[in-house]
Formats: structure tokens, sequence, C-alpha cells
């Protein structure tokens, strides 16, 4: 690390970044970086590395990005393999240089799962996370007016718990860091959040079964209890909303068995 | 808004074929060819910075006409120069983000140009509007004679000088009073 008197220390970086056009393989380029200060986030050091390129006359690396607070779930890279980096607990864009060596090479990859194809180098399509909440990732309530809040009550531990499922910013690091490509971190964060809430009773077995029949559809896998997800989750969201998840869906399952008549479905519960 | 969105009737979208479309994707497809086609020296993100610099400095939280001005000849300049010297990597076929940040900074010039000529046109200080030219002992000095009025600015080409439009605040009740932090 270098470090002049009065001023900000700098790294010196190698970095082995993912190129790929769509529908084509892809590659690794190598690229240096000779001063990265230690209070980059790790989306301004790309950045960075972005206007090096274009000073040089050639493309730049394409990555999603928005808020940069870590709170959009629009950040997604697999860096030296690890989805958001290194440090527990935090997106991409909150993570930040000094967590790495002078002199290191560092890997940057988009995430790797089937049903997240590359749109082009570092930014995948995670449209299948919008196909999943569209099919049940809602309350339905009349618009124009907001209802009273008090008029139903919410015990403060459901409260808690259904805020805790809903800290989940659906990145999809949870779908890159599986064996399987499973997102049922993901989706059992969504369900969770909705279920248990009062206000989401009334589509909770249809919501279930909705949701999880997209999720197969979209081409994730299925859990396994590896939890590397959960060690990668920038917000936390732990293993145990997928066990409610599959007690949610095997309880809509047999509710739906028992009322079944044989007739379509008009939707109801 | 209220359920405004929510009335929205799918399918009541315009077609794809109708005039006002076509002329747009024209318009867009022109602007994404200029853009590609000038490859200058300096990037997107340099332009952005400079017309923060800008618009930061004479344009912040205190501001005054000779500031104003000299603002918008900079941003003028600045937009000439950027349309001149920009460099756009990446193609219009295919996702780019820089040609999708000079597009927005191409319209944050515009607006930027807009932004100061409004705190320019505004002969008074409101709120944290403050142009130091009008205060009472420090407070902000509004001029409710010539400034009741909600003002809106039209689009009136590229390189125009956008026009201004007003919509006068008329209150029959109530008397407009200012409010003293002292």
């Amino acid at each position: 690390m270098v470090q002049d008197n009065g001023k900000e220390p700098t790294l010196a970086l190698k970095l082995r970044v993912w190129r790929q056009r769509r529908g084509q393989p892809g590659a690794f380029e190598e690229h240096a970086l000779p001063a990265v200060p230690t209070s980059a986030s790790f989306l301004e050091m790309m950045d960075m590395l972005n206007e090096q390129l274009i000073a040089q006359g050639k493309d730049t690396f394409a990555f999603d990005h928005d808020c940069r607070e870590g709170i959009c779930g629009m950040c997604s890279m697999t860096i030296n393999g690890m989805p958001h980096g290194p440090i527990p607990g935090v997106t991409t864009c909150q993570l930040h240089m000094r967590n790495f060596r002078d002199g290191e090479t560092i890997t940057v990859e988009p995430w790797r799962a089937r049903a997240f194809p590359v749109l082009k180098d570092l930014a995948v399509d995670r449209s299948a996370f919008d196909k999943v909440i569209q099919s049940g990732g809602f309350i339905t309530v009349r618009t124009g007016s907001a209802p009273e809040a008090n008029n139903i009550p919410v015990p403060k531990p459901i409260a808690d718990e259904a805020m805790d499922a809903a800290e989940c910013i659906g990145c999809g690091a949870c779908v890159a860091s599986c064996k399987n490509g499973s997102a049922m971190l993901f989706v059992g964060a969504k369900i969770n959040h909705l279920n248990i809430l009062p206000q989401g009773q009334a589509e909770r077995d249809r919501r279930t079964l909705a949701m999880v029949k997209t999720m197969d559809d979209a081409g994730f896998g299925n859990c396994t209890n590896y939890g590397e997800c959960q060690a990668h989750c920038p917000k936390s969201i732990t293993l145990d909303v997928i066990a409610k998840l599959n007690r949610d869906y095997l309880r809509a399952r047999v509710k739906e068995f028992f009322s079944s008549t044989g007739k379509p479905s008009k939707g109801g519960d | 808004m209220t359920d405004y969105l929510a009335g929205e009737k799918s399918g009541s979208r315009p077609a794809q074929d109708a005039p006002e479309f076509q002329a747009v994707v024209k318009d867009v497809n022109a602007r994404v060819a200029k853009l590609l086609s000038i490859n200058g020296t300096k990037s997107p993100r340099y332009y952005h910075k400079a017309l923060g610099k800008i618009t930061w400095g004479q344009c912040g939280m205190a501001r005054d006409k000779a500031g104003l001005e000299q603002a918008i000849r900079d941003l003028q300049a600045l937009r000439d120069d950027f349309w001149k010297n920009v460099k756009v990597v990446g193609s219009g076929e295919a996702l780019a983000p820089e040609l999708e940040r000079a597009g927005r900074v191409a319209d944050f010039l515009d607006f930027g140009i807009m932004m100061c000529l409004d705190a320019l046109t505004r002969e008074e200080s409101c709120g944290g509007h403050f142009r130091t030219e009008y205060q009472d002992a420090g407070e902000a000095q509004r001029d409710d004679a010539a400034f009741a009025h909600a003002a809106v600015w039209e689009w009136q080409g590229d390189g125009q000088l956008p026009a201004r439009h007003i919509e006068p605040l008329v209150y029959e009740e109530t008397q407009l009073s200012t409010r003293s932090y002292k």
C-alpha cells in the first residue's frame, strides 16, 4: 500500500473481468489500475476502470447499479468467487477497496445461473425475479386512498418477522451463490413477508402455489440446504424462510387437494 | 395521483405505428447515431462532473445574478463542447451503458441551463432558493407582487432557450404572509 503524507492510501490492482456479448461465449480480460483510493467503493473502482478504457478507445464493462447505498438490489457482481464480495451483509456498492490488498488480483464475474442469462459483461437479466413477484408478490386492495393503518392490528413479533423478510432486495445473490441455482431464499423471503401478515391471508395459498410454480418454470433449481445463499445474502436473510416456504407450500397443496372439485380453480382460497 | 394509474386500461396505449410514435423513434435513432458518431476525446462522465461543478457553484442554496449569468454562459459552452467532443463507446445495437449515460448527460445539460434561467428570472428569495441580492437582514425576501405564480418552462427545440409560462396563485380567503425565523 502506497501512502503519501496527508494523502489517501491507494492500491495497485490487477483485474480479471468477464467480457461477454449476449448469446456469445465470454472470456476474462485482464486490466491494471495503478492507483485506486482505498475509500473508493467497488463500483467506483469499476467506474475508474471504465474511464480508463474510454481513454484507450475501448468498450467499457457493462454492470448494473442504481442507488449505490445498498437498498435497490441492482448491483450484482461475483467478486473473487463470492456474490457481493468477501464482506458479509453488504452489497457490492457498499464494499470498499480498503478490504483488498495492494498488488492483489481481483476476479470479477457476473451472477452465474441458468435463469439469469448474461446481457453483457457483468449485467445479467433478472426478469425471472420480476415474473415471480408478478405471480404473487402482492396483496389485492383497492387503490385510491390508503386505509387507516390501525384498522388491522399486527402483533409486534409478526411485524418484526415480516420486516426481516421484507429486507430482501431481490438482488439474486442467493441464486448466484447456490450450486443448484435455487431462488428459494428469495421466494421464501417474499412468501414469508406477505404470508404471515393479516393483510396477506386472503391470497396466502394462491400466492404460495403461484410463486413456486413461476420459480420452477423460470429454471431455478431446488434447495438442498447448502446454505451458501444465507452466507452471501447482503441482507442476511436466513434459511428459516425456506423452511417456512416449504411448510406453506405443503399446506397449500394439501388444501388444494382436498378442496379440488375437478373443475378449474376460480382463483379463491 | 390516487388511483390514476390503477384505472388505466391495459391495451389503451397508442399503437406503435402511430405517427407520433414513429416520429419519436426517428428522433431517438438520429440522436443515438449522432452521439455515437462524434467520437471525440472526453467521456460522458467528464461532462457530468463539469456540469455538476458549475451548477453546484452558481445555482446552489445561495445564488446571484452575475453568477447565474456566468453559469448559463458556461453551461452553453459546455453543451457545445459536449456535442463536438464527447466520446461514446459501444453501439446502438446492444446494451451500452456509456450511450445511456451520454443521453442522460445531454438532457442534464439542457436542464441545467433551464434551472439557472429559472433561478435568474426569479428576482426574489423564497425559502431555500436564496438570491443573495434579495434579503432583509439575512432573511429571504419574497416579492409576492411580481412572483405569486407557479411557472413552467416549455422546450423550444435543440439549442434554443425554453419559454416561460405562468399560472397566477390566487388566494381568495387567506392572505399571503411571511414567516419569521427570528
